[in-house]
């Protein structure tokens, strides 16, 4: 940004080498490690992203295979792998609870996340608005490299004997219940990760507010914009209390306080509270992005501009306040009085009303256009119904009365990985083949990428509706073993992971060959639909952007 | 057939009085059903003569079946309504929206395809449309709620005052029960394991206990037809209690108690699990209920060395021993006293 006079106007930034030397003058290191720009930024955060997905995503591969039949089969063999080596059943036992709690810490914190927000949200945020590059581009990296040390403390932990609290670190489990240094690694690990959310979550609000081109008010930013806003103020707000809650659990393991103790008059169902103050908004934090960016993807494949933008932007605002006053339906089993869960109930049920008016508006802006179906929007269709699968089971457990069957069985996990691995997942997928073109230059091969979809939907399905019934018929969250009268759903579904692995092998295969031989994308290769100011740059785009600052009328 | 067979072995005890207490429940975890042999004639109706569980189970209610997609047959009248709610509003309504957002994305993927509408409209907003798509949810959650309180309401209805009063109490890795109304005597339930795992005087799980990891040695024993009061806590981390086929999931958490009702309309053998991860045995402390006629739970009790309410001189005493509910942590192993209060 130095050189702001001989650069040209954004809008014909299509000459590749215009800002070459920037790139060129700075070695490897520096452009990597020392990064402020933006874009580098979110690349690095999608490279982690991918890289912690495939370590989340492998640990359910053993979670699967060890819940495909019933018995104890592989986890004994697989604790022999961990220091001390094979200890006898509950060492194996416990490694199941360390392998649950891994995959949820990470696909939460270490792979939705800053996909989602560091990864799109650097990326397209700043040029969505029409800025040159985030307000504080140097806590922009810090928030990056903080999630290193979080990701290192949380692998390390199963060395030193494992974090077997499940993702929820609910105490007392996770305070008197755990000795050893593992527990507290995870704990740091969610400091590392949460601080640096908070971060960006501060540079995001800055950004947005302060930083958007001429003409760009907040009633014309693209919706992928708004969820970002929307999420920062979810993250700005819920995170210290996490950070609260965690901060009390390791006085309570180390320093002698009894925070969440009855022994000293502390109360393990505060913990829950604070957590799920903060745990719920957390699932609109994995959630709203992707509502931003599937709303991109389908007003850009109906070539039709959003239907009731208004709407859809204070939808998302709506679920988020409400948000933030339904967190007790995740503890109607814990003793609530019947006020507090009557209260609960229907607050929970609201948020159906805003999710509706999304569903509903995304049809609507389909009805009436012209489609083309290609992968971006395939996945995108694919999300609407199954978010829309996921959500109606949340309005089934939102009724404190009928979750007293539900809570902690396989219905629950079936619920939330419809609203994430098909709803998150999805529009991460969605979002990850729409802008590939732009953030690599490249063509992803389309036929991989629809094959990519259609196995990884027959996987994910065949994987997680069965779920459903296993829960109806009462398997509890959380065991490696269940009794046999279990055994023909958990079969099914272990097939539904090997299908999604084949797709997941399609996708590798389609990432890696785009990258080395992917034909070159124009600017704009989705044509007349794609309005927002990333189709109006390079592909990919200059170093800097938007020296000159567009006007939007 | 199974409220026969139950009566029928219930006859076959009708020695209860004397010399109870030093039966089975004195015994501690896992050697409970092992050491009731010793006394040649079982005193405990639930137990055939050879110390194992009487009471057939019926397969198709109380615990899972496989392949099936349905919640659990429900055995309590608020289970009953809840699932009522359930199958009759809740899964209609879910189903007829998944339907309907499936048949609009098909029709728009069929009837506004490129090739079918090569021009887009330009269309972005419709009053009435986005009126009706916010109001017409807002009644059918309106639709839903009500019922919803109205279970909750039902749920939440205190146990009356003749109540039987059981205090399930979790420890890693079983469950300690107290009949706090009945001399406050204490029975501990464990895991039956399979023949192969089990240690040295263990007793292995048979297909007359039940289903692997469903079954344990002592079966908490309620009787049908009476409000039972739930009351649940925990000695060291949080548990939960619950069987699905009476619809109650109640948390056991430590410092706390917790209390919820409901009555059981039929008798049978009843398996639920741990609810709540609770460390590396949490999938291995199943909840066993057995529900029987109020008649064979009164001799039950009595072979426990327990006290009916109604018959004993001085039942007031029995708060005294419900007090005893928050044990230190870390020392698990349960002496299951029997109390006999004010005898």
């Amino acid at each position: 940004m130095t050189d702001t006079a001989l650069t040209p106007s954004a809008f014909e930034a299509h000459h590749d080498d215009a800002h070459a030397h920037d790139t060129h003058e700075m070695s490897f290191f520096a452009r990597w490690f020392m990064s402020t720009n933006h874009k580098d930024i979110g690349t690095l955060y999608l490279i982690f992203a991918i890289v912690a997905g495939i370590i989340g995503g492998g640990i359910s591969g053993l979670m699967r295979a060890e819940l495909a039949q019933p018995g104890i089969q592989y986890l004994g063999y697989w604790a022999s792998f961990l220091p001390g080596g094979e200890q006898g059943l509950d060492h194996s036992l416990h490694l199941w609870n360390v392998l649950i709690t891994a995959h949820g810490i990470i696909m939460v914190f270490f792979m939705v996340m800053p996909a989602m927000i560091g990864g799109f949200g650097n990326w397209f945020v700043p040029i969505m608005i029409g800025a040159p590059d985030m307000a504080f581009p140097r806590m922009n990296n810090i928030s990056f490299w903080l999630l290193i040390p979080a990701f290192t403390l949380l692998l390390a932990s199963p060395f030193f004997g494992g974090a077997g609290n499940g993702w929820t670190l609910y105490a007392p489990l996770s305070t008197y219940g755990e000795p050893g240094p593992s527990t507290d690694m995870a704990i740091l690990a969610l400091h590392l990760a949460g601080a640096s959310s908070i971060l960006g979550a501060i540079n995001f609000i800055t950004t947005i507010f302060n930083m958007r081109a001429p003409g760009m008010t907040l009633h014309k930013m693209p919706l992928f914009v708004w969820s970002v806003l929307v999420t920062a103020f979810l993250l700005l707000l819920s995170l210290p209390v996490l950070a609260a809650a965690i901060t009390m659990l390791l006085t309570d393991r180390n320093f002698g306080t009894t925070f969440f103790d009855p022994a000293g008059g502390g109360d393990p169902i505060l913990y829950q509270h604070l957590f799920w103050f903060f745990g719920h908004p957390e699932v609109y934090i994995m959630i709203l992005p992707g509502f931003g960016i599937v709303s991109q993807v389908i007003s850009t494949f109906s070539k039709k501009p959003v239907f009731g933008y208004l709407g859809m932007a204070y939808a998302m605002v709506a679920i988020g306040v409400v948000g933030f006053v339904v967190w007790a339906h995740h503890m109607f089993t814990t003793g609530l009085s019947v006020n507090t869960k009557m209260y609960f109930t229907a607050a929970t049920m609201v948020i159906a009303v805003p999710t509706g008016i999304k569903i509903f508006s995304w049809i609507a802006t389909m009805w009436g256009g012209s489609l083309t179906f290609k992968t971006p929007m395939l996945w995108a269709i694919g999300f609407i119904f199954m978010f829309t699968v996921g959500g109606v089971t949340g309005v089934v457990l939102a009724n404190g009365g009928i979750d007293d069957y539900m809570q902690d069985s396989y219905y629950v996990v079936a619920h939330f990985h419809y609203v994430l691995s098909l709803g998150a997942v999805f529009s991460l997928f969605s979002g990850f083949y729409y802008w590939f073109p732009k953030m690599t230059g490249k063509m992803y091969n389309e036929f991989l990428g629809q094959l990519h979809y259609w196995v990884f939907f027959a996987g994910v399905n065949l994987l997680f509706f069965p779920m459903h019934f296993l829960g109806l018929q009462n398997m509890q969250r959380r065991v490696p073993d269940y009794t046999d009268g279990l055994a023909h759903w958990n079969w099914v579904a272990s097939i539904g992971y090997a299908v999604m692995a084949v797709g997941m092998g399609v996708f590798f295969v389609n990432l890696i060959w785009s990258l080395l031989a992917g034909k070159k994308a124009g600017d704009n290769p989705w044509g007349e639909g794609a309005t927002t100011l990333e189709w109006t740059l390079s592909s990919p785009p200059p170093y800097h952007q938007f020296e000159t600052l567009p006007k939007i009328d | 057939m199974i409220g026969i067979k139950s009566i029928v072995l219930a006859a076959g005890l009708a020695m209860l009085s004397v010399g109870a207490a030093q039966a089975a429940p004195a015994a501690p975890a896992t050697k409970a059903v092992a050491a009731a042999p010793a006394a040649t004639v079982s005193q405990d109706p639930m137990l055939a003569v050879d110390g194992a569980p009487a009471m057939a189970i019926d397969p198709k209610v109380g615990q899972p079946v496989d392949g099936l997609i349905t919640i659990q047959p429900q055995v309590t009248p608020n289970g009953q309504q809840a699932l009522w709610f359930h199958n009759t509003l809740l899964m209609p309504v879910i189903t007829g929206i998944c339907i309907l957002v499936l048949v609009l994305l098909g029709w728009v993927a069929l009837r506004y395809r490129r090739a079918a509408n090569p021009v887009a409209s330009k269309t972005s907003h419709n009053t009435i449309l986005e009126v009706l798509w916010t109001g017409i949810p807002v009644l059918i959650l309106l639709g839903l709620a009500l019922p919803s309180i109205g279970l909750l309401q039902a749920q939440y209805k205190p146990a009356p005052k003749n109540a039987v009063t059981l205090k399930a109490i979790g420890n890693q890795w079983y469950w300690t029960y107290q009949y706090p109304d009945h001399g406050g005597f204490e029975i501990t339930s464990n895991m039956l394991k399979e023949a192969g795992e089990i240690g040295k005087g263990e007793r292995a799980r048979t297909a007359i206990d039940g289903p692997r990891l469903l079954a344990t040695d002592n079966r908490v024993v309620l009787p049908v037809g009476v409000p039972i009061r739930l009351i649940t806590t925990a000695n060291d981390v949080i548990h939960s209690w619950a069987i699905p086929a009476f619809w109650i999931k109640l948390d056991a958490v430590p410092g706390r108690l917790n209390e919820t009702s409901f009555t059981i309309n039929k008798p049978g053998v009843y398996f639920g699990v741990c609810s709540e991860l609770c460390g590396a045995r949490h999938g291995y402390m199943p909840i066993t209920v057995e529900a029987v006629s109020p008649a064979v739970f009164a001799q039950w009790i009595k072979a426990k060395g327990g006290t009916m309410p109604g018959a004993a001189p001085a039942p007031a005493a029995a708060p005294a021993t419900a007090t005893a509910s928050i044990a230190t942590p870390g020392a698990p192993a349960p002496t299951a006293a029997v109390v006999t209060a004010g005898q």
